[in-house]
């Protein structure tokens, strides 16, 4: 029995929630007795691919093949569950992204696995091997108990943190056969700003609200963002106005979030928005309104007018930094 | 053209969310239930498509006949006609199976789903369905175009967007922007009752997930306000204090 982890690659790197989940699986293979295993499909370089091992992957399967340079989860599921049954993995760990989403339940199927998404601590077994996760968007946590002799879980961003353990990588190519009905789906475009913190891996994120009264108030925001290192993100009723994308929307009906650090700009916090974002470890509240809900669930608030007090902090912020 | 939209039957989100029996069961008491709002979006999205003839939208639900009134509501909303596999959802395994086996005998050119049920959060289903078709799927999807043989569509990717095309059957979980979610009208609601509802048995599928227990979060503890005339105060604090800065 052993741990396989997928080793998602964008544009030939690993990013950080990939050493995120390599390090969560390595934390269960130790609590087994057990190896770990690191899969990955596309052009990663050898040098990148060797440090998986300072997370705790001390063997690396690398699937170089053209015609899966880029994700289609088909054909990926294949390969990772191929590979699943070539190393005897019992537990398969990936991260929770949106292309995790797309391939754990096919993974999960093929090997008739249970699978807990959203997963956000290392599985217990006095009662069974059972996993938490998030449940409700993030107004309560289920711990699901997988009764399958194959299991799979999907981690969720900013769960576990990246923790190093060093061990030295063996790299093995892996050829599995690609089935051409595996790859009827065609990727035509990526379009991806690569300039930008992106929202659901974000460490630290900066929201606004109607609060802001418009689009073109969002020059601050961006530059407290930028100052911070931060991602962008937005309340619904914000997105439905078209004043930012519908990808910063949080919340219930959004994307659930759990950063380090969330500020909360001119957001009254309803509860479906909080149910995206209370995971969150530190909450900054701003708004002028001392009775705003948001205030209930916040570390540090400031109750004033955002288009003062934002101002300010970026003025500090940039002192800070010198 | 047919297409099939699976409808999760989910808590209203202002639901506060309470757990009896040991914190092992979700408290219903009070809860009022309705169509799982990205299920709506990808209803909306279905209808649309089949405007003007085109093509049926058939919703299916897997659960038992406390589910009716939102599967009515999805009938409403302006679904032809609805299924419901009488059985208890359990993981999403069991629910992908049975509307997997309704789509193998029932032919459909395109099943969505919503992104996630906004109750176990899963995300599962659409790409389970796909696995027991062997047909691809795309999960999250913010756009999808149809020309009756190839479908253009627009999946979420971390920072940006991906354009993929799939020419066949297909499953997608559809989440904002791909449709404005339609509103019931009257004439929706009255004829709602008269449509088709059909309920076929659940198929046994072995069990491979239950949740065992939930928990809630821990509450947080009391805000630590800063005058907003020294607002720059909070940078010291995030820095020294908090340390995420
Ligand atoms: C089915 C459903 C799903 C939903 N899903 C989501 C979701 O996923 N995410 C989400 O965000 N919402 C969601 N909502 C909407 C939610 O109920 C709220 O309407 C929404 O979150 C409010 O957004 P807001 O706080 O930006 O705006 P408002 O409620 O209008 O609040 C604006 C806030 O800004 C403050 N303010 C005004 N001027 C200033 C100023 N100059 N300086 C500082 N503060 C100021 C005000 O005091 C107020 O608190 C959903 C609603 C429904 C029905
Ligand atoms: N019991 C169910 N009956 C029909 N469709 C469902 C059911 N549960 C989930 N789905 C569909 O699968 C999607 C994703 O659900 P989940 O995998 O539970 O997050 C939902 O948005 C629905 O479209």
């Amino acid at each position: 029995m052993s741990v396989l982890v997928y080793v998602e690659q964008v544009d030939g790197k690993f990013k950080k929630s990939v050493f995120e989940a390599v390090s969560y699986a390595k934390a269960i293979a130790d609590s087994q007795s057990t190896n770990l295993t690191a899969i990955s499909i596309g052009n990663v370089a050898e040098g990148d691919l060797k440090e998986l091992g300072k997370y705790g992957a001390s063997k690396v399967l690398n699937v170089a093949n053209d015609q899966l340079k880029t994700f289609v989860n088909q054909a990926y599921a294949s390969v990772i569950a191929e590979a699943a049954k070539k190393e005897n993995a019992d537990l398969v760990v990936l991260s929770n992204s949106f292309s995790g989403k797309g391939l754990a339940p096919r993974i999960a199927v093929k090997l008739k696995a249970g699978l807990v998404d959203g997963a956000v601590e290392i599985p217990t077994t006095e009662a069974g091997f059972s996993v938490k996760k998030t449940a409700f968007s993030g107004k309560a946590f289920a711990v699901t108990t997988l009764t399958s002799a194959n299991k799979v879980i999907a981690l969720n961003p900013n769960a576990f943190g990246v923790k190093e353990n060093v061990v030295d990588a063996s790299i093995e190519s892996f050829s599995p056969e690609v089935k051409s009905t595996d790859l009827t789906a065609i990727v035509k475009e990526i379009v991806r700003a690569t300039d930008k913190v992106s929202l659901p891996d974000a460490e630290l994120v900066v929201s606004a609200g109607r609060g802001l009264k418009g689009p073109e108030n969002w020059g601050m925001i961006e530059e407290l963002a930028d100052l911070l290192g931060a991602a962008t993100a937005c309340s619904k009723p914000v997105s439905d106005a078209d004043w930012r994308p519908h990808s910063e929307h949080v919340g219930q009906t959004g994307i659930a979030i759990s950063p380090n650090l969330y500020i909360a700009i001119g957001i009254s916090g309803a509860i479906q928005h909080l149910a995206g974002v209370s995971s969150s470890k530190v909450i900054v509240v701003i708004n002028k309104d001392p009775e705003a809900p948001f205030f209930k669930v916040a570390d540090y608030g400031i109750v004033g007018d955002a288009f003062e007090v934002v101002p300010k902090i970026i003025a500090a912020l940039k002192a800070h930094k010198g | 053209m047919k297409i099939l939209v699976c409808i999760s039957n989910v808590p209203d989100t202002t639901t506060k969310i309470t757990f009896t029996n040991d914190n092992t069961q979700f408290n219903t008491a009070g809860v009022q239930f309705i169509v799982n709002p990205y299920d709506e979006i990808a209803l909306s999205r279905a209808i649309e498509l089949c405007e003007g003839g085109k093509g049926t939208v058939t919703v299916i639900n897997v659960g038992e006949s406390a589910t009716e009134p939102t599967i009515r509501k999805a009938l409403a909303i302006g679904a032809d006609d609805a299924v419901r596999v009488n059985g208890t959802p359990r993981d999403a395994y069991f629910t992908a199976f049975q509307i997997a086996e309704y789509a193998k005998a029932n032919e459909f050119d395109i099943i969505l789903c919503g992104r996630e049920s906004i109750d176990y959060n899963g995300s599962q289903v659409a790409a389970m369905i796909g696995e027991f078709l062997d047909i691809p799927s795309i999960s999250i999807i913010k756009k999808l175009d149809y020309d009756g043989t190839t479908a253009t569509i627009e999946r979420e990717i971390e920072g940006g967007k991906e354009v993929v095309t799939v020419t066949g059957k297909f499953v997608a979980s559809c989440a904002e922007g791909t449709a404005e979610p339609k509103i019931p009208n009257m004439r929706g609601i009255m004829s709602a009752r008269t449509k088709p509802l059909t309920v076929v048995e659940a198929v046994a599928v072995d069990e491979l997930a239950k949740v065992t227990k939930f928990e809630t979060p821990a509450p947080r503890g009391t805000v630590k306000l800063i005058n907003a005339d020294t607002a720059e105060e909070l940078i010291g604090l995030l820095h020294s204090e908090a340390k995420v800065i």
